[in-house]
């Protein structure tokens, strides 16, 4: 008995230090956000194993074999919607960790290698979301696939090639869906383990998490691992657990007739995390959309580290109340930005004849636009209003999740058919 | 270095399944009908060969790819507004398959159309892609 408990222990202190900063065990420091991320992708790998028994992978069988789990297998609709579940929040805790970890400052020195494997986790679980998404083979699948695959198709030169390499061919078909099932079950999987087992020995390597800044003489209070931390890792967890199992006892996911190509359902969405997006491809000229705005933006977050001083101060949120200010204002401005250009861009749309060049209009215009927007608040921020660099970057990145986050909510509950504005 | 290496390999693994579906590139003729069915101003759409056929204004006939050119849904002919809805995106397309609302960035792609004794039929495995409509493009008797 004694035995198995010390290996046990010794099993924990692998992944965690033996002792922790008491300053760290705060809830309202991280809101447990990381670890949340760490038990749904736990969730994920059980009931993904479980339903591997069952899935046919074939365009012929997929949609009768997940008719099967959920109405013959025991348990099936269950295990499927557990699985459906944590990776929809899988995505909302992925995003608010980023969030928390930009506004406390932890991506600065010794953590910026540690935000670019963040964001690569990100994009990764997007991409196992996306690439599950296919497998049941329905008309949500179908179509939303065939929408964003063809996205491929705009990138300049290889464009074709990788459409084509990713559909297995000219059309979506049984070549995809095979191709979208080894990407969903081996090769995303894989990768998201090994980034994941980095991600945490570099947070362990950089001394855990953030902490405020204090003097060096003061001797940090530091608690033991075991019992402290663990048992509230693990309250948390079982507690996050138990959530995501009612969860799915309440709600099924969806599932609608099997594929059609010769018809799209009205309107045909992409699942609610890429809706963000789809409201783009509303507004802006495909290119620019699919490849020019995604890029700026997924480079933008990429190289924020690497600039100097563009870390808040550590373990403080927003960095101070000022920031905490600037925050709220930026939240605030930022939706309501949103709402008015989807609205105005949306009479203009309905007005106007027939477009021409619509490469200018809607792609480098808008494009410039928004650059020399971003120049001028920036100026505005540090020069006259006198913030520092850290709190700008910090209102950019809130600026963007603010966007992504109105258009979102646009894209869910406010487009109807033919996706005009509607009410839900 | 290796996972560069694993990557090209995965790549071209990749590539193979893509290279082996190739459809065949033979001539598929689709037969649609004889002239005398189809008004002048009016599409049929023709479920066999996953295209409509428009038969325009002066009689000439046009064979639209269903597909919309924005990305990919199946864009279904709407009788009252007299033009194609894209449902997922809202674009719309005229009889001759123009844009007439963005964000589709260029026409409907065509079929190549011949009338043989009176017979209308399309070749739907070459689609032509074009950056507008001229009469050209339409087939007549
Ligand atoms: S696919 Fe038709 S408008 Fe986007």
């Amino acid at each position: 008995m004694k035995q198995s408990r010390r290996s046990i222990t010794d099993l924990i202190l692998h992944l965690h230090p033996h002792t922790v900063p008491r300053e760290t065990l705060r809830v309202s420091l991280s809101w447990g956000l990381g670890g949340m991320a760490a038990v749904l992708v736990g969730l994920l790998f059980l009931t993904g194993i479980l339903q591997l028994f069952v899935y046919q992978s074939s365009v012929h069988q997929a949609y009768a074999s997940v008719l099967i789990l959920t109405r013959e297998v025991p348990f099936g609709l269950w295990v499927r919607n557990i699985h459906h579940w944590s990776a929809n929040l899988l995505v909302v805790a992925a995003v608010l960790h980023l969030l928390r970890v930009a506004l406390t400052g932890a991506f600065g020195q010794g953590r910026r290698l540690n935000w670019v494997v963040g964001l690569f986790l990100l994009f990764l679980l997007l991409s196992a979301n996306f690439t599950g998404y296919l497998l049941p083979w329905d008309q949500l699948a179908y179509w939303a696939v065939t929408i964003c695959t063809s996205m491929l198709g705009y990138i300049p030169i290889c464009g074709p090639w990788l459409l084509e390499l990713f559909r297995g061919g000219s059309e979506i078909g049984g070549p995809t869906l095979a191709n979208f099932f080894v990407l969903h079950v081996a090769f995303i999987p894989g990768s998201l383990f090994v980034l994941m087992l980095w991600h945490f020995w570099l947070v362990r390597r950089a001394g855990g998490l953030v902490q405020v800044k204090k003097d060096e003489q003061v001797p940090v209070d530091r608690v033991p691992t075991v019992p402290d931390l663990v048992v509230r890792e693990a309250a948390f967890g079982l507690l996050l657990i138990a959530f995501v199992l009612i969860l799915a006892i309440v709600w099924d996911a969806p599932l609608l007739e099997q594929a059609n190509p010769g018809m799209s359902p009205n309107p045909a969405k992409a699942p609610w995390y890429f809706l963000g997006f789809q409201e783009l491809l509303l507004h802006l000229h495909p290119v620019f959309a699919t490849l020019v705005w995604p890029l700026m933006g997924a480079l933008a977050f990429l190289c924020v580290p690497f600039w100097a001083d563009s870390s808040l101060p550590t373990g403080v949120w927003f960095g101070s109340a000022r920031g905490r200010t600037l925050a709220v204002w930026t939240s605030a401005v930022g939706a309501g930005a949103t709402l008015a250009l989807v609205l105005t861009d949306n009479l203009l749309l309905q007005s106007a004849a027939p477009v021409s060049n619509t490469l200018m209009t809607r792609g480098l215009l808008p494009t410039g636009l928004l650059i020399a927007l971003l120049a001028g608040l920036y100026f505005l921020l540090v020069r006259k209003l006198k913030y520092t660099r850290a709190e700008t970057v910090m209102a950019g990145i809130i600026l963007t999740l603010v966007v992504l986050t109105a258009c979102t909510i646009i894209g869910v509950w406010f487009r109807g058919p033919e996706m005009h504005l509607s009410w839900p | 270095m290796a996972a560069a290496e694993f990557g090209w390999l995965g790549l071209s693994f990749m590539n193979s399944r893509k290279e082996r579906n190739r459809p065949a590139k033979t001539e598929s003729i689709v037969t649609a009908g004889s002239v005398e069915r189809f008004t002048p101003g009016t599409v049929t759409a023709v479920p066999v060969g996953q295209f409509y056929l428009a038969c325009l204004g002066d009689g000439s006939f046009l064979a639209l790819s269903r597909t919309c050119t924005h990305l990919g849904c199946s864009v279904p002919w709407d009788e009252e507004k007299n033009k194609f809805v894209c449902p997922c995106h809202g674009s719309t397309f005229s009889l001759t398959g123009e844009v007439l609302t963005a964000p589709a960035p260029r026409p409907l792609d065509t079929y190549p159309v011949r009338i043989e004794n009176g017979i209308v039929k399309v070749d739907t495995s070459v689609t032509q892609k074009r950056e507008r409509f001229e009469p050209a493009q339409a087939t007549r008797i």
